[in-house]
């Protein structure tokens, strides 16, 4: 008997648990890199490394308290784009592209490995102690406490951690929706548009470049600590490539260069996912699918699902590059 | 133009038969265990599963671990002794048959693990920069899993005879990364796509020769091969003729093709991955090789074939290039597409030949690849990023500088080990990659165009 509520219920929690928190906050920095200023930015996922394991190492590390922590992620991250940018905002998009994969991924194989065990646990991952964020949790805990109802539940420290984020997430939209529609946001697109043209109105297109680098940053580095924070600790495995184009798929199905793309982008793509792999590990419990597709659903990542994510995103660009809310005169960026 | 394509296809797959043919007799007896390169390759995947597999036992609070090398060795009788911070000793033991130890501790708390270096067989050693005792922490009813790197002692073989080893290593990957990076060069050169489903057709090479190796029939890898690098070539034609020439039609922008193929990346990978599974396998044949002993060099049979049919097969591509009729009608296309169509070059017909070469070309090296290294989902995408570094640094379009700048990379990355730990050899192909970006965005061999 196919149960569609749990099916439902699962896809919601997912639409509006901490991962959608995590992936709204890193497309809403990569819209500020790609939506609003056009730049190629495949390493997103270096910046939310550096803000989860920023705020991991200070507090499991060196005993710092998380309130120090967190500004430490925040603080490495917007390192990292000046570091990055610095050099590689002159490159052309495709050669910007490959480069900031290289530095996220570099950066990955860093703190991974066994060589970095002291300061971060490399392999190993790190955990530390989160209570310092839990202790301020409001809503009533127990075994046995849920909010919601059915499969579409909370328990009181879920709650509190995306309660937060969902808070932090609306503040950067907000922030972004502010800074875009000022006379600064209207350079950025500019320079998106026709550099040269930016260029030679007199505008400083490598600063403005820059400051969008930073910002956007920053807000995945935010993204990362939320991370952190959820799993009071940090996995290097975490943070692979693919999740850059998990947050370009959410950025493209919600809309880029659009205020609320991100975000709802960022939902219904946890939503499509888990209501995918719940579908089908339902059949695989009415045993109505082959073999190897359901022993590819005990994975941790689901296999299907991830598929259907590469798929989406060849759909999207073919067929609607504008997304759910975009505007489609947006996207036509092409500087080659 | 076909005629010559056939040719040149026929060639390639008799060069691999030959190859083989001299080389496999020499197989199948007893490996002695030293396959390093296979093992440094091997440690992530070690330590991941020394942290998650082994902790069984809940309800003790425990310190325990498995000392190995690589996938296919435990060192039994290994002392490990547990102390206190005090230094008061809490328990002693040694490793089992399988390398696996586990003491238990009374409380949670903060231990000081110890391993006795002498107790480790001759051959081995901890690897540069492991201490013989680790400090951890573990919970109270939590079993903690606790790493020791071991490796080959590297004191035993002196540096010039670890250096020579290192560079053959170097050159293996060289020529294996410029197989695939040819093809990369090539379609972008004639199309200007930057294909990150690049590293997908890598994987589908060894994913099929495999299929044909093991599950189907059993046949001899050098057929299963030859099979494989036709449906990579038929994949490869298929996707040129099929999605990106129509796309090409349609004007998209440099990131919506770079979007495509990324999902294109995603979606291959996952295919594979359904299909084949995610666990590492290995071919059948040629697995168990006695090592031939050249001066400072031992190397197996399978890398000597290795090196000897990439570089044969990239000095036939070289050839191909520079002589032939569609060598000159692809180098025509690559220099000004508009100029090549209106010279009567028809560039449909050259993209497709080369999406059908570089679709071969990458298969091959996953094939050769996965001789060395397990198979896995993954191996593709691991060496896209080492391919990119390898077409950069010779000169983003021009093939040959894609040769050059591959070759550099692999020797780069395995010679890189001599200093640094064998983990980290991946991050150095992707350094040279960004210092080149930074200050030769053209590579060496590129021509200097407008950049920002």
């Amino acid at each position: 008997m196919m149960e569609f509520d749990v099916i439902f219920g699962n896809a919601a929690r997912a639409a509006f648990g901490p991962e959608a928190v995590i992936l709204a906050l890193a497309a809403i920095g990569l819209n500020v890199h790609f939506g609003y200023t056009g730049l190629l930015n495949f390493g997103q996922v270096g910046f939310m490394l550096l803000g989860a394991y920023g705020t991991s190492v200070s507090v499991a590390t060196f005993g710092w308290s998380l309130w120090v922590g967190i500004p430490v992620g925040l603080a490495l991250s917007a390192v990292l784009a000046l570091a990055l940018g610095i050099p590689t905002l002159r490159l052309q998009a495709v050669l910007f592209a490959i480069a900031t994969i290289a530095a996220a991924e570099i950066l990955r194989l860093i703190i991974g490995s066994t060589d970095a065990i002291e300061l971060t646990g490399g392999p190993l991952s790190i955990s530390f102690d989160a209570s310092a964020f839990y202790d301020l949790n409001p809503y009533a805990e127990g075994p046995q406490v849920r909010y919601g109802a059915g499969t579409f539940a909370f328990t009181g420290q879920q709650l509190w951690v995306i309660t937060v984020g969902w808070t932090l997430v609306a503040l950067a939209g907000l922030a972004v929706f502010l800074i875009v529609r000022s006379p600064w946001g209207r350079v950025l697109k500019s320079i998106r548009e026709d550099e040269n043209a930016a260029r030679s109105l007199g505008k400083n297109v490598f600063a403005y470049r820059m400051q969008a680098l930073v910002i956007g940053g920053v807000i995945a580095g935010l993204a990362g600590v939320v991370d952190a924070i959820k799993t009071s600790g940090a996995d290097p495995n975490g943070f692979r490539p693919q999740v850059t184009f998990f947050t370009y798929t959410a950025l493209l199905l919600g809309g880029s260069a659009t205020c609320t793309g991100p975000v709802l982008g960022a939902i219904l793509f946890w939503f499509l996912r888990e209501w995918i792999e719940s579908f089908l590990r339902q059949l695989a419990a009415e045993a109505w699918l082959p073999q190897p597709i359901s022993d590819s659903l005990s994975g941790s990542e689901g296999v299907i699902s991830v598929g259907v994510v590469g798929l989406a995103l060849i759909m999207l660009v073919l067929f609607r590059p504008q997304g759910i809310v975009g505007n489609r005169t947006e996207m036509l960026i092409d500087d080659g | 133009m076909w005629r010559l394509m056939r040719r040149g296809t026929a060639l390639l797959g008799f060069v691999l038969c030959v190859v083989f043919a001299c080389v496999g007799p020499a197989a199948a007896q007893s490996d002695d265990g030293t396959k390093a390169d296979k093992d440094a390759d091997q440690d992530r995947a070690d330590q991941d599963h020394n942290t998650a597999g082994d902790s069984d036992s809940t309800a003790q609070t425990t310190l325990e671990g498995t000392i190995r090398l690589g996938f296919d060795r435990y060192i039994a009788g290994v002392e490990i002794t547990v102390t206190d911070q005090a230094g008061a000793e809490i328990g002693r033991t040694a490793t089992g048959a399988e390398g696996r130890w586990s003491i238990a501790v009374p409380d949670a708390g903060t231990y000081l693990v110890t391993l006795d270096e002498e107790t480790l067989p001759d051959d081995l050693g901890l690897r540069e920069g492991q201490e013989t005792t680790v400090e951890t922490t573990v919970f109270a009813g939590m079993a903690r899993a606790v790493v020791f790197a071991v490796g080959e002692t590297p004191k035993a073989t002196p540096f010039g005879e670890r250096f020579a080893q290192r560079a053959f290593t170097g050159l293996k990957l060289g020529l294996i990364i410029a197989m695939s990076a040819v093809g990369l060069s090539l379609i972008y050169g004639t199309t200007g796509l930057v294909n990150f489903a690049h590293g997908e057709l890598v994987t589908f090479g060894a994913v099929i020769a495999w299929y044909f190796n093991t599950s189907w029939g059993g046949l001899n890898l050098v057929v299963a091969a030859a099979l494989g690098l036709v449906v990579c070539g038929a994949l490869g034609a298929g996707l040129e003729s099929g999605l990106f020439r129509p796309l090409q039609r349609r004007r998209l922008g440099v990131f919506q093709l770079v979007v495509i193929t990324i999902g294109l990346s995603l979606l291959g990978r996952q295919a594979i991955q359904l299909f084949f599974g995610a666990e590492p396998r290995p071919y059948i044949d040629y697995q168990v090789q006695d090592r031939w002993e050249f001066g400072p060099w031992a190397v197996t049979p399978r890398e000597v074939a290795t090196v000897a049919t990439t570089a044969v097969v990239l000095a036939v591509m070289a050839t191909t290039l520079q002589l032939s009729r569609f060598g000159k009608a692809t180098r025509a296309v690559a220099d000004n597409t508009d100029l090549a169509r209106v010279a009567g070059i028809d560039v449909n017909r050259v993209a497709l030949i080369v999406w059908t070469i570089g679709a071969m070309l990458a298969g091959l090296g996953g094939i050769f690849m996965g001789l060395d290294a397990d198979i896995d989902p993954y191996l593709g995408f691991q060496l896209l990023l080492l391919i990119f570094a390898g077409v950069e640094l010779g000169g983003l379009g021009t093939a040959y500088g894609a040769v050059v700048g591959s070759v550099l990379i692999g020797f780069a990355t395995e010679i890189s080990t001599l200093w640094i730990s064998p983990e980290l050899k991946l991050v150095v192909p992707l350094a040279v990659l960004i210092l080149v970006l930074l200050l030769r965005p053209q590579g060496l061999f590129g021509v200097r165009e407008r950049v920002g």
